[in-house]
């Protein structure tokens, strides 16, 4: 009973056990929901879904496994809709990761056709008995976000009037935690980073000030307890500033100075592309207030924790070479930079930014993926938490 | 026992899904949404509707798992100890019943909110597993096994300020409570202030919904704010079309104060307003 279902929503990587899928067909079993689908979509993501943040993967796996066989013929008779407004509805639906995706593929006329074509296909195969549309993720626009979104829209306009289920909706999507940071989910991080500079802090019996004032009291017990320590942490950041990441540092920057009272230290720097012998502190004097590296090296104990925002996306040779910058000339190459860096904080991370999958294996990417070992985590949700844990360990 | 929500307290069909499964498979239930949803006053309601009593425990950040259970009050044994008292050689004088403790012992089922659970420790929930699991505890210093006499219905809120571990999730039936949406908005001013004149809630909602549009705000408006802003327009009897002149030719509502309680928030709003009526 409900088997498969149950998979399809593991499937979707809504993470849920055993546990929870014995409890839902004990809830279906006391009849708290009856031949109503509604119903039941309150009842399964009551049982199987234990995080806001899953929600939007659960509601595409109900979709796609509840998409019935009507749907699919009135988004057929839709299927030839002219071009334009086809293009503008691909506009609206498109956010920026899709953008993004959008250029892997060739231009948008190019990618129109192959919907068509696609549609075509699927048409056909619908035919052949297959009732769902986008499940296990044969067309290439269900990549994209379009499957569910798309078919409401069609709905939308359908001789059938169907009204929009809950499920296509969507609308947990801001709360799904691999999106990138963004001002909706700024504040969710926020919680993270304060999560990660509260750690270790716990109440204690002091002592030595009990025995102390116990002594004084006539021996008398007078407990003495010290406040929880907080503020423990200490942070450098570095911001690759210039060009195409500083949209991104401004929201790192924001995201980590509305953090800040939480650290006990945080200090700020700025370099480009790679780190050398300089960072500055200001950007606009970036020329003529300049600190060293090694005075930073000297300065700040190894007790610091330290974290790189960049993409490190350059000239290998930025790397690897003397005289590499694209700025200045430089007597040692980046990679020895960073190579001190990590040995003197072993605490360090790389965040990164560009989507995982974008990062490669080669390239500066891969040398300086290399040289902080492998600690390069995505700018998103889960990735500044994975980064905060590493920090923290 | 069924919850159809109160008289006070608008329940979206999909709540009530969840409060009703939670008592049948007497499971807790984990809350979450966006502060100023009725999380709070959820508990209060069921237990209202249930008629039953509530016994809500305040989750600080300083709270262990054990003081829901019982505490044990060492210092002031030693204490009396030290002055002789007599009740010294009773060790159950000095344990301190919990509100777990409360809860397992009240002589019908009650409600038991459990507030901010995220405030607390990481570790926490975790040291609360096998209570609410099995619904009962071990007194140690007492050998006294605590077994509940009717499960009490759990509630626990949540702000997000902390994962939960996955094992405590496993035990929970999770809901989380979404921003009311415009027809569930008049039903809950409806029940708050039921003489209030259609038109004005109309145009209130209005401004509402657009002011919680405005992008990089702080802190969203929310139902509870709503509600204090209504007060407000009512006390001062303002009419509609002053509400309607203040949102296109200044573009602050009027009694903003109840609405946005940050002074960023009012600062930006005054200058969107400034800027569409240069614009106008």
């Amino acid at each position: 009973m409900l088997i498969d279902f149950f998979e399809t929503v593991r499937k979707a990587k809504v993470p849920c056990s055993v546990r929870e899928y014995l409890d839902l067909v004990e809830a279906v079993q006391a009849h708290l929901a009856f031949a109503d689908l509604d119903e039941f979509y309150a009842l399964a993501r009551l049982c199987l879904v234990k995080d806001e943040k899953h929600y939007d993967k659960f509601d595409k796996a109900f979709s796609a496994y509840f998409k019935g066989l009507d749907d699919l013929t009135t988004f057929m008779d839709e299927a030839n809709i002219p071009q334009d407004w086809m293009r503008k509805e691909f506009e609206r639906m498109m956010s920026e990761e899709d953008m993004a995706k959008l250029e892997g593929a060739g231009s948008l006329d190019k990618l129109l056709d192959e919907f068509k074509k696609r549609l075509e296909e699927q048409h056909k195969r619908h035919q052949g008995g297959n009732k769902m549309i986008g499940t296990g993720g044969t067309s290439a626009f269900g990549a994209n976000g379009y499957n569910p979104e798309g078919i409401r829209i069609e709905q939308g306009r359908s001789r059938h009037k169907k009204a929009v289920k809950v499920w296509e909706k969507r609308q947990y999507r801001d709360l799904d935690d691999s999106i990138e940071l963004g001002i909706r989910n700024v504040k969710v991080a926020l919680r993270r980073l304060r999560k990660f500079a509260r750690q270790g802090s716990a109440d204690e019996l002091d002592l030595s000030d009990t025995i102390r004032s116990t002594a004084r009291n006539a021996g008398y017990l007078d407990i003495k307890m010290v406040p929880e320590r907080h503020n423990a942490v200490k942070i450098l950041l570095f911001f690759d500033i210039g060009g195409s990441m500083d949209p991104h540092v401004r929201v790192c920057e924001e995201l980590f100075s509305a953090a800040r009272t939480e650290f006990k230290h945080m200090e700020t720097f700025y370099f480009h592309n790679c780190l050398y012998e300089t960072v500055w502190k200001n950007n606009i004097r970036r020329m003529n207030e300049q600190t060293s590296t090694w005075d930073i090296l000297r300065k700040y104990g190894n007790d610091y924790k330290v974290i790189f925002v960049g993409d490190a996306m350059m000239a290998p040779y930025e790397v690897t070479h003397v005289g590499g910058s694209v700025e200045h000339w430089n007597e040692e190459p980046g990679a020895v930079w960073m190579q001190r860096m990590v040995e003197q904080y072993p605490k360090l991370v790389w965040l990164n930014p560009a989507p995982r999958s974008h990062w490669g294996q080669g390239g500066s990417l891969g040398a300086i993926r290399q040289i902080v070992n492998e600690h390069m985590y995505p700018l998103t949700l889960s990735g500044l938490e994975e980064a905060m844990r590493e920090l923290s360990k | 026992m069924q919850f159809q929500g109160t008289s006070d307290y608008v329940a979206t069909p999909e709540l009530r899904m969840a409060v009703n499964a939670a008592i049948r498979l007497q499971r807790p239930l984990l809350l979450k949404g966006e502060p100023g949803t009725g999380k709070t006053m959820l508990a209060e309601q069921l237990a209202q509707s249930l008629d039953t009593e509530l016994i809500q425990w305040h989750i600080k950040s300083t709270t262990k798992a054990h003081q829901g259970l019982y505490e044990y009050d060492a210092v002031s044994r030693l204490r009396d100890s030290q002055l002789g008292v007599d009740k010294v050689h009773d060790i159950s004088n000095y344990i301190v019943p919990g509100k777990l403790w409360q809860a397992f012992t009240a002589d019908k089922p009650v409600v038991l909110l459990i507030d901010e659970i995220d405030k607390a420790d990481i570790e926490f929930p975790n040291d609360l597993l096998l209570e609410i699991d099995k619904m009962e505890f071990f007194v140690y210093e007492t050998q006294e096994r605590i077994v509940a006499k009717h499960r009490p219905i759990i509630l626990i809120t949540s702000n997000n300020e902390k994962e939960l571990p996955d094992a405590f999730l496993r035990r929970c039936f999770f809901h989380y409570i979404d921003f009311p949406d415009r027809e569930t908005m008049q039903e809950i001013v409806a029940v708050h202030y039921p003489n209030i004149q259609a038109e004005l809630v109309k145009e209130a909602m209005e401004v509402f919904f657009d002011v919680r549009k405005v992008p990089g705000l702080k802190k969203k408006p929310s139902t509870s704010e709503l509600i204090d802003w209504l007060k407000l327009l009512m006390a001062d009897d303002i009419g509609v079309d002053v509400l309607r002149n203040a949102d296109t030719k200044t573009a602050i509502p009027p009694m903003y104060g109840a609405l946005l309680k940050n002074e960023q928030d009012v600062q930006l709003l005054e200058k969107l307003a400034f800027m569409s009526r240069r614009k106008g």
